[in-house]
């Protein structure tokens, strides 16, 4: 098998999670996708980091996966701020400055 | 399992077939996480898929990464999602609604469209020969990264350690709620209560005549039917109360028609339908 497979697998999750952002209404999973897609894009950084022969593309999901630490943290607090003030977690909900 | 990296154009079989097989559980887990209807179910399914992925990064010769992502993702970041689907959980059904027409199938279709796009341009990529870690991990993976990052990416490194600050920062100003008035004492509670005059003992419990006493189980009123009182709000507003009222009256009904029988009565209907 030709390690490029790898990459077709990440894309192929990135795409699955891209689609679910567009597709799920609710901000959870809606969240849960974009985790998914860092995580795609992950693999493809450690693939690449073996077919360059260098840890470079290990060091950037190293960082990826600590910014999306950060960003799940922050993006889930917002999820309860707007779920007490709305009482709902769709995404839907939240059109307060829609015309 | 994890196979030696050196020339490493193609793998060995073993790695094949875990990419074939854990690949395929990838796939469905990702699926999972967009098709299945329950906040949880999602969260499970993508947890799934992470730990795939730190299989993957194992078998690639990413030991450290392989290790944090089971750590972090897995441990830290889906626990954190489940907690917030605790809280948020129990109204947090997706509705089916849609509120823009046909979003849904032209978000598929985008969705197919970008996928098709993304896996020809790998196709067409000219990537090479596949160098391997072999060389790269000599001294070790961990002292590897550990050397690039103090040395090439230490700026990176520090910057990071400010975004982690103001992540938690920046989360705890976001759910923290200042109390506006004073906290109610019990004795105001119950005086309170006293003057709406609605509920003034403690609320019945549940169960149906000591066979069931469970609490999804609603308690009977006197003419047999439930009573919403006995069951948690919680339950209620998941549909899960589980209601037994009319099985009791079925089976008491049984037990008059036997013992009228034995007594050589007549059954009569009325007396049980009560």
């Amino acid at each position: 098998m030709n390690p490029v497979n790898y990459l077709y697998l990440s894309a192929l999750l990135f795409t699955i999670g891209a689609a679910g952002v567009l597709i799920r209404r609710n901000a959870i999973v809606v969240f849960m996708c974009v985790e998914l897609m860092l995580n795609a894009a992950n693999l493809a950084f450690v693939t690449f980091s073996r077919l360059h022969g260098n840890l470079d593309g290990q060091i950037i999901a190293f960082f990826t996966m600590v910014v999306a630490a950060a960003e799940v943290v922050v993006g889930l607090a917002i999820i309860v701020t707007i779920f007490r003030s709305r009482h709902s977690a769709s995404v839907d909900d939240a059109s307060l400055m829609k015309l | 399992m994890i196979t030696p990296l050196a020339a490493a154009y193609t793998t060995s079989t073993g790695e094949a077939f875990q990419f074939w097989v854990l690949g395929t559980v990838a796939v469905l887990g990702a699926l999972g996480t967009v098709l299945m209807k329950k906040a949880v179910h999602s969260a499970l399914s993508l947890a799934g898929t992470m730990i795939v992925l730190a299989v993957f990064y194992l078998a690639q010769g990413a030991y450290f990464l392989g290790v944090v992502q089971i750590v972090v993702y897995t441990g830290a970041i889906m626990m954190l999602f489940l907690f917030v689907v605790m809280l948020v959980g129990i109204t947090a059904a997706d509705s089916l609604k849609e509120t823009l027409k046909g979003q849904r199938w032209l978000a598929a279709l985008t969705g197919i469209g970008f996928g098709i796009l993304l896996m020809v341009g790998i196709g067409n990529a000219s990537l090479g020969n596949f160098t391997g870690l072999g060389q790269a991990n000599a001294k070790g993976n961990v002292e590897g990264l550990a050397a690039l990052i103090f040395t090439k990416y230490v700026w990176a490194f520090e910057i990071t350690g400010a975004l982690l600050i103001t992540a938690a920062v920046g989360a705890m100003v976001l759910t923290h709620r200042e109390r506006t008035e004073r906290r109610s004492t019990q004795r105001e509670l119950s005086e309170q209560r006293v003057r709406e005059g609605r509920q003034v003992p403690p609320l019945p419990a549940p169960g149906v005549y000591a066979r069931h006493n469970a609490v999804d189980i609603p308690g009977l009123l006197p003419d047999g039917t439930p009573s919403a009182l006995t069951v948690s709000d919680t339950l209620r507003a998941r549909g899960q109360v589980r209601d037994v009222s009319g099985e009791a009256l079925s089976d008491l009904a049984e037990l008059e028609q036997r013992t009228a029988e034995r007594l050589g009565r007549k059954p009569s209907r009325k007396e049980v339908g009560k």
